[in-house]
Order: C-alpha cells, then sequence, then structure tokens
C-alpha cells in the first residue's frame, strides 16, 4: 500500500483541438508531501493540474495520450459521479483569483457549507459547527462574525483563507493549489504560505502546488518539478534542485531574478519633476443632501522631486495610493496641490493646455493586454501620439520613427503590422514603452511595468528600462510591489501607506537599515528571511 | 489609415456568422426579395416595359408618352390597359408587359365577380375590396416596409449611439441628466402622440419616419452607454488619454469600435421594431395616406372581409416571413459577435 503514491501521473498529454499543449508529463506525487510545479505561463502546468480533477473544457480539450491515477485508480476514464466524489472530497482545490472564485451572493457559511452538504449531508448546526471549526483552522479572524458575511466585506487575503477553508471542508488527501498567492500582497502572501504549510503538517495532505513565483515556491515545497513548453524537464528534491539545477532552464529561472543596480544620476542634474503636498480625497456622501461626510483619503500631502536619469520607486501594498499618486501627478486624475514639471507649474493648468505638455510625461501601465487597444495594428499604437502632437511632417517620416521606436525597446520592425493579440506579454509591454518613447518624454510613470509578466521577461525588461534611462536620461517613477524589481531599478524609494509616505530614502540604505516596521514587514515578505 | 483586409477578428466573426446556417440562408433569402423588390416597377406594373409601335421604340415605364403618338385622340397620358389603345399599338407594332401586368394602384374592371377576387391566374393572390391585385400591392408593400425599416434603424442608431456614447463617455451630470430625460421621454405614450400628430399633418412616408423617430432612437442609448461606461476606463483609453489625445478622437478611434459590437447585434431587432410599427400603424389607420401600398393596410382589409381569407393570409404570411428572417439574422449576427463562440478554438493554450 505504502508503495501505490497517492497521484500518478503518467505521460499526460493534453490537446487543445489539434493543438497538443502538454506532451507527456510524469509526476508523481506521494501521501504527506508537497510538490511544486513550476514554470512560466503557457507551459501548461495550471492544464496539468486542471486535467487530474477532469476540469479542463472537454470536448474541446483532450488527452490523447496518458493516465492519471489517484490511489491506483483511473481518472481520465472515471464516470462522472467518481469525479464528483473527489473534487472537493478526497481532492480540494484552491484558485489564483480569490475574488471571482467566491459567488458574490453567498454568505462564508453557504460557500463553505454547500461543500459539507454535497458530499457529507451535514445540515443544520451540524454544518455551522463544521464551518467555524475550518474557519478557525484556516485562522480567519472572529469567525463567528463572518459566517454572515459576503466576499465583498472580506479582504483579499480573508477571500483566500474562505477559499482554502472550503477546499479543506472534507478533509481532502490532496489539496491543488493553483497560484495561490498570486494575486495577493507580498505581506499577506507570505502568511498564506505559513498557513498552508502549517495546515498540511497538522492534517498530513499531500498537495499539489502550481507557482511561477520561485521565492514562493522556495517556502513550501518538499520536491520541484519545472515545466517548460509542455514538458517537465528537471524534477527533483527542492533542496538539490535549488542548490544545484541541472537543466539549463531551471538555471535560467533561479538566475532570472532581476539583479544590477541603475546608473548613478549625474551631479547637477535638473529637477524634472517636483510635487508638493499632493491630496486626492474621494468624499463619502451621505444623508438626503449627499453632503461629503468624510473622505477616503487615497493620497495624503505627498511631496516628492525626481531629477533627469533618476528612478524614484514607490512602493507599498495595494490600496496604499501609489497609483493615484501617479495619477494625480500625470493630471489625469483631479487633485489639490501643487505640482512642477521642468519649472512649469501644471496643477492650474487647464486641460487644453495641458495637452501639449502630455508629451513631456508619459505612462506604463501594468497591463500589456488592458493597455494596447486591441483593435490596432502595433504601428497605429505607436504612431498614435505622432499625429496628436505633429511630430511627423509625412507617413514616411511616421514610419521611420515608428520602426526607430520599436528598435529601440527592442521589437522587430516586422512587428509593425501585427495586433497585440498575436504578440506575447513581455512584447505588448515592449509595445507600450515605444508609445511613450516615441514621443521623447523627460518623465515616465511606469505602473507596476513589470507585475504581468514572467520572471525571465521581467528582468530583460529591467535591463531595457535602464538603457533607456541612461540613453535619453530619462526621469523614472517606478511603482511596484515588487520590492526586488524596485532595488534593481531605482535610485531612491518612496514607502508608501495608506495615502501617506512612511519613509523615503535611498534604496540601498533603505534596504539596509529600513527605519519603519512597515517596511521591514514588506522587504521580509518580499525577499524571504534572510 | 486602416487597411483594406478584413481584421482577423472580423474575418473570424463572418465565418462565425456562416456557421449559423438558418442565418445565412436567411440573409440570402431576405438580401434577394429585397433586391427583387426594388425593380418593384419592371416587375409589377400597369405598364408595358417595351414598346415597339411603327418602327420607334418606346418605354412607358421610364417616360410618359400620350395616346397620340400610338395614333389615338386623347393627347393625355396613354392608358396601356384600354383595350382600345392595346389595339392600336397591335396594329402597328408589340408590347412587352411585366409578370404582373398591374400596379399597386390598377384597379381591376374585369372582375368576373364582385370584389374582392378570389385568386385566379390573373391576379394570384386574388384582389383587395377596391379590386386591386394583391401580389402587385404585396411586392410594392415589402419594399416600402423594408426601405422605412431600414431609414428608421439607421437614423435611429446614429441619433442613439451619439447620445449613448457622449453620455457614457463624459458620465456624471451629463450622463444623469441624459438618463432622467430619455426616461421621462420613453413615458410618453408613443401611440397616442402619434394619433395626435397625424390629426395635425397628413403624414405621409417622411412624416411617419421623423414622428417614430423621436421615440424610437432611445433603444440603442442603454447598450452604447453601458459600452462605453465600461471601455473609458480601459488602459488604452487612459493611455491615450495620457498622450494627449482629444475626447472626440479617443471616442472615435477607441472606445466607439466596442460599443458597434453591441450596436450591430441590435440592429435587425431594431429593424423588425420599425417595420412592426409601421404596419400596426397603418392597421390602424393611421399611417400611410390612403392608397398607398402597406401591409398593415392589408391586414385590415382581412379583417374587414372574413370572407376573402386570401387577404389576410397573404399579409399574415408575408408579414411573418419578414420578420422571422430578420429575426434569423440577427440571431446569426449575434453569434458572430459572442466573443465565446467567436474565440472558440482561437484560444492559445
Amino acid at each position: 500500500m505504502a508503495d501505490v503514491p497517492l497521484l500518478a501521473i503518467e505521460g499526460l498529454q493534453v490537446a487543445f483541438g489539434r493543438q497538443v499543449v502538454v506532451h507527456g508529463v510524469d509526476l508523481t506525487v506521494r501521501g504527506g508531501e508537497t510538490l511544486a510545479l513550476v514554470g512560466e505561463s503557457g507551459s501548461g502546468k495550471s492544464v496539468t493540474a486542471m486535467s487530474v480533477l477532469g476540469l479542463l473544457p472537454y470536448p474541446h480539450a483532450s488527452h490523447p495520450a496518458g493516465r492519471i491515477r489517484y490511489r491506483g485508480g483511473d481518472v481520465l476514464g472515471a464516470d462522472d459521479a467518481r469525479l464528483r466524489q473527489m473534487r472537493g472530497g478526497e481532492v480540494g482545490m484552491i484558485f489564483q483569483e480569490p475574488m471571482t472564485s467566491l459567488n458574490p451572493l453567498h454568505t462564508v457559511e453557504k460557500q463553505i457549507g454547500e461543500n459539507l452538504a454535497i458530499h457529507r449531508g451535514l445540515r443544520g448546526a451540524a454544518m455551522r459547527r463544521r464551518v467555524l471549526e475550518l474557519l478557525e483552522l484556516v485562522r480567519l479572524p472572529d469567525p463567528e462574525r463572518r459566517l454572515g458575511a459576503y466576499p465583498h466585506q472580506l479582504s483579499g487575503g480573508q477571500r483566500q483563507r474562505v477559499m482554502i477553508a472550503m477546499a479543506l471542508a472534507n478533509d481532502p488527501a490532496l489539496l491543488i493549489a493553483d497560484e495561490p498567492t498570486t494575486a495577493l500582497d507580498v505581506t499577506i502572501q507570505a502568511e498564506i504560505l505559513d498557513l498552508l504549510a502549517d495546515l498540511k503538517a497538522r492534517l498530513g495532505m499531500a498537495m499539489l502546488f502550481i507557482s511561477h513565483d520561485l521565492n514562493v515556491v522556495r517556502r513550501v515545497a518538499d520536491r520541484v518539478a519545472v515545466m517548460k513548453d509542455g514538458l517537465v524537464v528537471e524534477q527533483g528534491h527542492a533542496a538539490t534542485v535549488f542548490a544545484a539545477p541541472r537543466h539549463e532552464y531551471t538555471r535560467a529561472l533561479l538566475a532570472a531574478e532581476p539583479s544590477g543596480r541603475p546608473e548613478p544620476v549625474a551631479d547637477g542634474a535638473p529637477t524634472v519633476l517636483a510635487a508638493e503636498d499632493v491630496r486626492v480625497w474621494f468624499p463619502i456622501r451621505g444623508g438626503l443632501l449627499r453632503r461629503a461626510r468624510d473622505y477616503v483619503r487615497a493620497v495624503d500631502g505627498v511631496s516628492l522631486t525626481v531629477r533627469r536619469g533618476e528612478t524614484l520607486g514607490i512602493v507599498g501594498e495595494s490600496g496604499s495610493g501609489k497609483t493615484t499618486l501617479a495619477f494625480a501627478l500625470l493630471r489625469l486624475q483631479p487633485a489639490t496641490g501643487r505640482v512642477v514639471l521642468l519649472g512649469d507649474d501644471i496643477s492650474r493648468r487647464r486641460p487644453r493646455a495641458l495637452r501639449s505638455l502630455r508629451r513631456r510625461m508619459q505612462v506604463v501601465f501594468q497591463d500589456p493586454y488592458g493597455s494596447l487597444n486591441p483593435r490596432l495594428s502595433v504601428a497605429q499604437i505607436v504612431a498614435e501620439g505622432l499625429s496628436v502632437h505633429r511630430l511627423a511632417r509625412d507617413d514616411a517620416e511616421r514610419e521611420r520613427l515608428v520602426a526607430a521606436a520599436l528598435e529601440e525597446v527592442g521589437l522587430a520592425p516586422e512587428l509593425a503590422e501585427r495586433f497585440p493579440h498575436e504578440l506575447s506579454g513581455g512584447q505588448r509591454q515592449r509595445v507600450a514603452l515605444a508609445r511613450a518613447v516615441i514621443l521623447k518624454p523627460d518623465l515616465m510613470v511606469l505602473d507596476e511595468p513589470t507585475s504581468a509578466l514572467d520572471r525571465t521577461v521581467q528582468s530583460q525588461l529591467v535591463a531595457l528600462l535602464r538603457d533607456l534611462q541612461v540613453r535619453h536620461g530619462l526621469a523614472f517613477l517606478f511603482i511596484s510591489h515588487d520590492l526586488s524589481v524596485v532595488r534593481a531599478m531605482s535610485h531612491r524609494i518612496l514607502v508608501m501607506k495608506d495615502g501617506t509616505v512612511v519613509e523615503s530614502a535611498e534604496t540601498e540604505a533603505l534596504f539596509q537599515r529600513p527605519g519603519e516596521a512597515y517596511t521591514r514587514r514588506l522587504i521580509q515578505a518580499a525577499l524571504g528571511p534572510a | 489609415m486602416r487597411g483594406p483586409r478584413l481584421s482577423p477578428i472580423n474575418r473570424r466573426r463572418w465565418q462565425q456568422f456562416r456557421r449559423n446556417r438558418r442565418g445565412w440562408y436567411s440573409l440570402w433569402l431576405f438580401t434577394t426579395l429585397f433586391v427583387l423588390t426594388l425593380f418593384a416597377e419592371v416587375i409589377a406594373n400597369d405598364q408595358p416595359l417595351f414598346v415597339w409601335y411603327d418602327g420607334a421604340a418606346y418605354f412607358p415605364v421610364v417616360a410618359d408618352y400620350p395616346e397620340t403618338a400610338f395614333g389615338g385622340f386623347l393627347p393625355t397620358t396613354a392608358d396601356y390597359r384600354d383595350p382600345a389603345v392595346q389595339e392600336m399599338i397591335e396594329a402597328k407594332g408589340w408590347m412587352l408587359w411585366p409578370p404582373i401586368p398591374y400596379s399597386y394602384d390598377t384597379i381591376n374592371y374585369d372582375l368576373p365577380v364582385p370584389a374582392p377576387a378570389p385568386p385566379s391566374a390573373d391576379n394570384w393572390l386574388g384582389t383587395d375590396d377596391q379590386g386591386r391585385d394583391v401580389t402587385a400591392r404585396l411586392i410594392y408593400g415589402f419594399r416600402i416596409s423594408v426601405l422605412f425599416g431600414l431609414l428608421l434603424t439607421l437614423t435611429s442608431s446614429v441619433i442613439g449611439v451619439a447620445a449613448g456614447a457622449v453620455q457614457g463617455y463624459f458620465g456624471g451630470w451629463t450622463d444623469l441628466l441624459g438618463q432622467r430625460a430619455i426616461e421621462i421621454w420613453s413615458g410618453l405614450p408613443a401611440l397616442y402622440v402619434i394619433i395626435i400628430l397625424s390629426s395635425f399633418v397628413q403624414p405621409g412616408f417622411w412624416w411617419l419616419l421623423l414622428i417614430l423617430l423621436l421615440f424610437s432612437w432611445t433603444q440603442l442609448v442603454g447598450v452604447v452607454r453601458a459600452e462605453f461606461l465600461r471601455v473609458r476606463n480601459f488602459d488604452y483609453v487612459k493611455a491615450a488619454r495620457a498622450l494627449g489625445v482629444s475626447d472626440g478622437v479617443i471616442i472615435a478611434r477607441h472606445v466607439l469600435p466596442n460599443a458597434m459590437v453591441a450596436t450591430i447585434t441590435f440592429v435587425p431587432f431594431v429593424m423588425t421594431g420599425a417595420i412592426t410599427a409601421l404596419t400596426s400603424l397603418d392597421f390602424l389607420g393611421f399611417g400611410m395616406p390612403p392608397g398607398a401600398p402597406s401591409l398593415g393596410e392589408l391586414l385590415a382589409q382581412g379583417k374587414a372581409n372574413l370572407q376573402a381569407p386570401w387577404l389576410g393570409i397573404t399579409a399574415f404570411v408575408a408579414l411573418a416571413v419578414m420578420l422571422s428572417l430578420l429575426v434569423f439574422i440577427g440571431e446569426a449576427a449575434r453569434d458572430a459577435f459572442d466573443p465565446r463562440k467567436t474565440l472558440q478554438g482561437g484560444m492559445d493554450g
């Protein structure tokens, strides 16, 4: 009995239509161990995990070859009744997105209770007792009161705890966790990972843990399988794989941690942007006359300066006001306070008068999927700013400038005729960069430009940004929650919390001697306990 | 700016549209019927298409000729259905008649029975109670209905999309006031307003179009507004604002194409609504002027002459076929723009 692994995947292939995306994967998970499946997006790791519970969109998806055995029994050939018994019963699953994987119309009690009712037939007081027990197990604060709460009343971390409670409801022998912490803030990520590790030890479950983030995997995994292009390229004990990676792809992944430091700023470099006491308050209206009763202080009195060729990193958890601050500085968001761009006070300018100044300050967004109009070709997207500011005299010049901008961000000019959906995430982000760079701005706001990208692509982009900065003397406002990227990019760092700046220092000084407890917590969560 | 080639997504939509066989055939059938009825004058007319008389060619459909041209006495336009005129022409030449030798307002005085006459070899679908050929009236009526529907759909879409775009893009007070105004406006009892208006003016085609337009433009506003509210917060719209692009250009280039999907999906259904509205006004007698060919009037005749079932049945079948075809086309269009269906198989794993 001890020799039959809990889960055995043998030569599994997965195809969508005629396109095979997983080409024969062998994995085993034994009772009580954690196997981490690591790989970049598109490597087939999620698809492999979904096959275990038959959650792929069949019949569009199919398995040309291979088998999956759970406790020795075939899963791929199992009927629906058996699969339903496994799902949520013997095998629990946690999804990446805690916002959308909970039903917004059901209370916490109902979400978890549904699972108990289906698999155990629990009702009424017995069900309630078990739900409370589970909520205590996942350490949701104040569980009694949370029973009647709806998902929108919980924070991201709390929602993820509810998700875990749902997955654990029927004492599963195997827990499949698909990027369970990716959508969370770093500090909360750390808490959830600790919780998972603790639960695994206490309940003796096995875990199939899927992630693209090696930092996360390092914390939880007993064994690691590295996937690339639908194949497992390396598999072994976590310590061995991290200490002595055999496959070059694993080495590339490990080395992909953004490194290096930005070029120092020239002495006497002029100030590009100076902001004083910037505030963005959103009124909370109430009463019959809808008068403002109170304000949400999204940004509350922030002052900063950036010089030519300098990167100012802005870090903080989500909701700390980083992005709102950036939009206020760009005058895309109404705000009070003084914003001086190149000696020119832009905070009082009328929108029409501001338009010509937009050329001087550009922005790159986090989501390379959302920031490009899917209906326009790359050339049209990049050229848009040229026509607004009349920078090209004729079509030939426009084409030349677009080609130059594409080359500058490391894209082949042939891509000009493609559409965004034909590009990879990294390429899209380069297109967004080209759209900004073509205007030769002085200031660029980079709003989490690397967060949606894979690690290896991230470090390439960081290198490209540093290169552009040196070449054009650009000033960057670099917003991120990812401290390793911020460290590789920034000269100085502002730490934001609840709309205010809690700490501001030179990058290395901040990392060596963080002044605030909040900063220490951010650094520790991001880089792991030293 | 934009190349002539269909963008990949539109090509995929076109394929998806064709995959809905029912909608695809409906589109063909409807287009054929519509194009045919556009040439109603050469299909059903009380004048010959071509006259060869005394070594000269005449085209009565496009030009008027006095009776004297064919050796008659009256200086008025020749009545080719008059046996005397026919005799004169055939003595020195020949005539080519359209397949249906009646126009929509031709009264057949040679009926063997009192009007309405049942279907016969002469009047394929019988005549109405004034002795006019039902087939001819049907062809002209179909044309007027479809043209009216198309025009009303086009104009109300343009106004509706513009109003929805402004409300959705600018939001805030503009949106609030616009929405309240539309709510009040759609609260007006449209039918009574039309009945009251038609007592002031003698409603013709254009008057009816204008009056119905007053009430039909609101249909698309909600859809377009919702789409604009959604898209205006997309990153690529923000990126365009950060580039300094003006509001008008952002609307036209970045936001409107998204809203067009919802609009196009709705258009066939707006059109069926427009045709139904015209038909019901005609049925009630507040529509097109008396004598104009209209399906609604034919329905009313069918109701008044239950002893002549061919009237009611013809009008019913014609309306049912026309509206069903439009609904089928609409369904196929909805499929074509359904992202779940269009993107299926296009997903990369």
